[in-house]
């Protein structure tokens, strides 16, 4: 079987900074894979070149079988690539239902709309008319994820959901996720909360300076081999 | 009774001032682009019209209907093949890009039709004008300038408050990378936008060479006008880009009426006057950090 997206031996740079060293991931549809790693480990540059705002300086990105070589971000979400970025980047000018419509102005065929990201996250639907600046951060990042749904994604890219936010609206927030996979929806979450990535991961993908360090299912991978992973130990 | 009248001109002058205005908001609003080319770009229009009647004798508000698409495709084209390449980083690229294309521009202009003033024969509407009392007469061309200042921003409030489109304009404007994260195509909705700036422009160039003679090296004084009027209103105030125009006229008729060489002045004064105390602009807001 293909698998949904593929990265096969993916180098990125900044500058004359390398970011990535032939990073390797493959993800089946439908399934929810966790990266983690530490600060600077090359989670987020890695979603970003799966969504098409960073390029590759080697190897490929194949989604659904097909290389994405030279194809746009904004082309991405038409293909149902969907990346909610980190620290959540709303319009703060524009009401929140006007950053969910954003969201779906290269929409594809599919189940959501306003009144189904309402009915996932109950407590936009008072905030429709707000504008996003004056959100709080739980409330941003509800809406960060209902404009990503809005496209009706095939793949939906979490980065980091939980920075910056309490425990317990984090775990609110997750506690919605697998409202999304039931609805068919890939989803690769970045994280640095370990316990919430494992908490909803079927795959585990660690990442160490760059480079693959550990992969696996939560329940095969104890604790010390996930800490020497993480940290290089 | 002869200051209600240098008022009431004001305000009437103030629509070809925000005409100017509107797309120089537009461009500074979505793009952060400080379009120098803008006042040239004015006389491009109107020069173009000028060509039209002299070829066909049409009358030039006719020939807007050919003038406005037309600058509409130029502005398209000039931001999608080139203005876009400039907006990527150093914003003083694209600064100096709009300076050399306005130099172009006249230098052309000069070429083909000299430094002749030239002016556009609209007709008896030039100088017909509604009587109110014996000391003041309404001009109906400065007061259909007026009208189609507000109908002009009128439209583009439904266009940015209430379509797909302006939805996509307003969010790039706030963030270009995430809108394309979005699905937005931010190199199209740019050269829309530049097109549609150049649309208004073409209105404005066209409305100026009936209200006055015009010339290729006219271009930089109408710019700083623009400039002015999209200031004093606030940057990213489709509104506030009238009511600037509006204060700029009223500025400009008024200081005349207190001396005649005192017009132009008198507009710089009350612009320097409200950046110093509302830097913001009339109807511009600061959001949160």
């Amino acid at each position: 079987m293909t698998a949904l997206l593929e990265l096969d031996g993916v180098d990125a740079h900044y500058g004359q900074l390398q970011a990535l060293f032939g990073v390797d991931l493959a993800v089946e549809q439908g399934e929810t894979v966790a990266m983690i790693g530490a600060n600077g480990a090359g989670k987020t540059t890695v979603l970003h070149t799966i969504a098409g705002a960073q390029r590759p300086s080697r190897g490929t990105v194949r989604f659904a079988g097909v290389p994405l070589d030279g194809v746009r971000a904004d082309r991405r979400v038409g293909l149902g690539i969907v990346l909610v970025p980190e620290g959540r980047r709303l319009f703060p000018s524009l009401t929140v239902e006007e950053n969910l419509l954003v969201g779906a102005h290269r929409r594809r065929r599919g189940p959501w709309n306003v009144a189904r990201v309402v009915e996932l996250f109950p407590s936009l639907d008072r905030l429709r008319d707000r504008r996003a600046a004056y959100l709080s951060g739980g409330e941003q990042q509800a809406v960060a994820i209902g404009r990503a749904l809005m496209a009706n994604p095939r793949l939906l890219l979490l980065d980091e959901v939980s920075l910056g936010l309490a425990p317990v609206v984090v775990k609110q927030l997750y506690a919605a996720l697998p409202g999304v996979v039931a609805e068919g929806v890939t989803l690769v979450v970045v994280e640095q909360d370990i316990g919430q990535a494992l908490s909803v991961a079927r795959h585990v993908t660690c990442l160490l300076e760059g480079r693959v360090s550990l992969r696996g299912r939560p329940d095969e991978l104890t604790r010390d081999r996930i800490t020497a992973a993480y940290f290089g130990m | 009774m002869e200051w209600v009248n240098a008022v009431i001109q004001g305000i009437l002058l103030g629509g070809v001032f925000a005409l100017f205005a509107t797309g120089l908001s537009l461009a500074f609003g979505i793009m952060r682009l400080a379009n120098l080319a803008h006042g040239t770009l004015a006389l491009l229009a109107a020069f173009i019209a000028y060509s039209m009647v002299d070829a066909t004798g049409v009358n030039p508000l006719v020939a807007l209907l050919a003038v406005v698409p037309i600058m509409f495709v130029v502005g398209y084209a000039l931001q999608r093949g080139v203005l876009n390449f400039t907006l990527t980083g150093d914003p003083l690229t694209a600064i100096l890009v709009t300076f050399g294309l306005a130099v172009v521009i006249e230098n052309v202009l000069l070429e083909r039709y000299s430094a002749d003033a030239r002016g556009l024969d609209a007709g008896s509407i030039e100088s017909a004008s509604i009587r109110v009392t014996d000391d003041i007469a309404i001009g109906w061309f400065p007061l259909m300038t007026l009208a189609v200042a507000v109908g002009v921003l009128g439209l583009l409030y439904l266009l940015f408050a209430r379509t797909r489109a302006g939805r996509a304009f307003r969010a790039i404007s706030d963030d270009r990378a995430t809108g394309r994260l979005m699905g937005i195509d931010d190199r199209h909705y740019y050269a829309l936008a530049m097109g549609i700036a150049l649309a208004t422009v073409a209105i404005a160039g066209v409305f100026l060479g009936i209200r006055t003679t015009f010339s290729p090296a006219d271009g930089n004084a109408q710019l700083l006008f623009g400039f002015e009027a999209v200031i004093i209103g606030g940057l990213g105030s489709l509104w506030g880009t009238l009511a600037g125009g509006i204060v700029l006229g009223v500025a400009q008729t008024v200081g005349a009426q207190i001396e005649p060489g005192w017009s132009v002045l008198t507009g710089h004064l009350v612009f320097l006057a409200v950046l110093a105390v509302r830097p913001h602009g009339l109807f511009g807001r600061a959001l949160p950090a």
